[in-house]
């Protein structure tokens, strides 16, 4: 298995925003993409946005001035 | 890229289905909605995939068959038509969600539920079943295969167990329509669920229920029928009585081509296939240190699946890597199959889902094992 790295983690109430982070996400050019939710977050399935940390207030700003509704922003080894 | 999915949706379709969808759609009017051709066309496909589903499924009469948009609509149908407060109803805990939460919602409105609980293995004993039946028991509702571990339940038991003690035997096919014998008939089956988009080899949103005759199924949804517009009621013979609207006639098309294949091919074929890669797969995987594999394979008589973890890593993280950089396309997680999980014990954990179709081929199976061994030797 891959050595763990550090990641911003954006887990959403939806599927259906989760798709909405990606297709906006790569409209603005800003990286990331669509991983399994991490069970460290929680059990069960699901998909989180994965961004490299150093990007994470960039992509708060994002969401915040796009309306897109996320639940959490996770900085964990994955 | 390599696709092992197979269980959420068969994605290798033959092309006579993709080709029949392109004709629906630029020929087929509404059906049932006029007496001319293009309407008649699309009311003669649908009648055509109502009889060789009939067929497939050795159902009499066409008729019992209504069209839904996939297995989870029909046990909705079946579990919300069927059952009343007071009743009882037995399932297990193999099931997915699309049978367990209906009934957790029928629960909270009086409906009496007994969970049939598994082993370790993922089996259920049958003679549970037969203890839990009540006075007032009305339905056994089980899943024909697991979509999580691939063990087989062997529902001509079932159905012989409830056809003696008077009670209604529910069947969700979604796993093994298309690919395991079900004779509605000799499996003693009063109402069977399946989906169109999985072994079936048809589009999604298509799917299907079969009522036997003599049960009157009530319909989740109520509206434009096609003829007695001015009742104030819904039409309640079948199939109409379960198809309120417009139904899925370009995916019906498809769906028909999906069976066609299936029946020229060879359903025996095609198990035969599936069940080799699966062999293949489990031989190839079932000794690398560090694997744990779920299910019973013990018996040769078994879904195309093989679900296990490596070590104690996220199940998303193996499946996410696997896709990312082998380009093997699996499932991971919940697999919305709760009680199992729980069960087996991963619940937290998940597990990998690799599930085979008569389309893969085994230097796609080499190179899934070998993937699988480089990611469970680098811990």
């Amino acid at each position: 298995m891959r050595k763990k790295e550090r990641k911003a983690v954006i887990t959403f109430q939806n599927t259906t925003s989760a798709m909405a982070m990606e297709k906006l996400c790569k409209e603005q050019g800003l990286n990331g993409r669509l991983i399994p939710v991490p069970r460290c977050i929680t059990a069960g399935c699901g998909l989180a946005f994965s961004a490299n940390p150093q990007a994470r207030f960039e992509l708060e700003n994002f969401m915040k001035e796009s309306h897109i509704i996320y639940d959490k922003i996770y900085d964990i080894e994955i | 890229m390599i696709y092992f999915d197979n269980a959420a949706t068969s994605l290798h379709k033959p092309d006579s289905v993709a080709d029949a969808v392109f004709a629906a759609i630029k020929n087929m009017g509404n059906s049932g909605r006029g007496s001319y051709t293009a309407s008649l066309e699309a009311g003669r496909s649908i009648y055509a995939t109502r009889e060789i589903l009939a067929r497939l499924f050795r159902v009499k009469d066409a008729s019992r068959i209504a069209f839904t948009s996939n297995a989870t609509e029909s046990l909705n149908i079946a579990i919300k038509g069927l059952l009343h407060k007071g009743d009882h109803v037995i399932t297990t805990e193999l099931e997915h969600n699309s049978v367990l939460r209906p009934l957790y919602e029928l629960e909270s409105r009086g409906v009496e539920l007994t969970i049939i609980k598994s082993d370790l293995s993922g089996n259920i004993k049958i003679e549970e079943i037969k203890k839990s039946i009540k006075k007032n028991t009305k339905m056994v509702i089980c899943g024909h295969s697991s979509n999580l571990t691939g063990n087989l339940i062997d529902i001509q038991r079932i159905g012989k167990l409830c056809r003696e003690e008077k009670i209604l035997f529910v069947v969700d096919a979604a796993q093994t329509a298309g690919v395991f014998q079900i004779d509605v008939e000799e499996q003693s089956i009063d109402v069977l669920c399946f989906t169109g988009h999985k072994a079936l080899l048809g589009p999604q949103g298509t799917g299907g229920i079969y009522v036997r005759e003599g049960i009157f199924v009530s319909p989740l949804k109520t509206g434009g029928s096609g003829f007695l517009s001015f009742s104030k009621t819904h039409p309640d013979v079948m199939p109409e009585c379960l198809e309120a609207g417009t139904v899925n006639g370009h995916g019906i098309a498809g769906l028909y081509a999906g069976v066609s294949y299936i029946l020229e091919t060879g359903m025996n074929q095609i198990r035969e296939k599936e069940q080799k890669l699966m062999w293949q797969f489990y031989e190839g995987i079932k000794d690398i240190p560090n694997i744990n594999i779920y299910g019973d394979f013990t018996t040769t008589n078994r879904a195309a699946i093989v679900t296990f973890n490596i070590a104690d890593y996220d199940s998303g993280e193996v499946s996410d890597q696997l896709a990312e950089e082998f380009g093997i396309y699996t499932r991971s997680g919940g697999h919305c199959a709760p009680l199992l999980h729980t069960a087996l014990g991963t619940k937290e954990q998940g597990a990998v889902r690799f599930s085979f179709s008569h389309f893969n081929t085994e230097e796609e199976v080499d190179i899934a094992i070998s993937a699988v061994k480089t990611l469970a030797i680098e811990i």
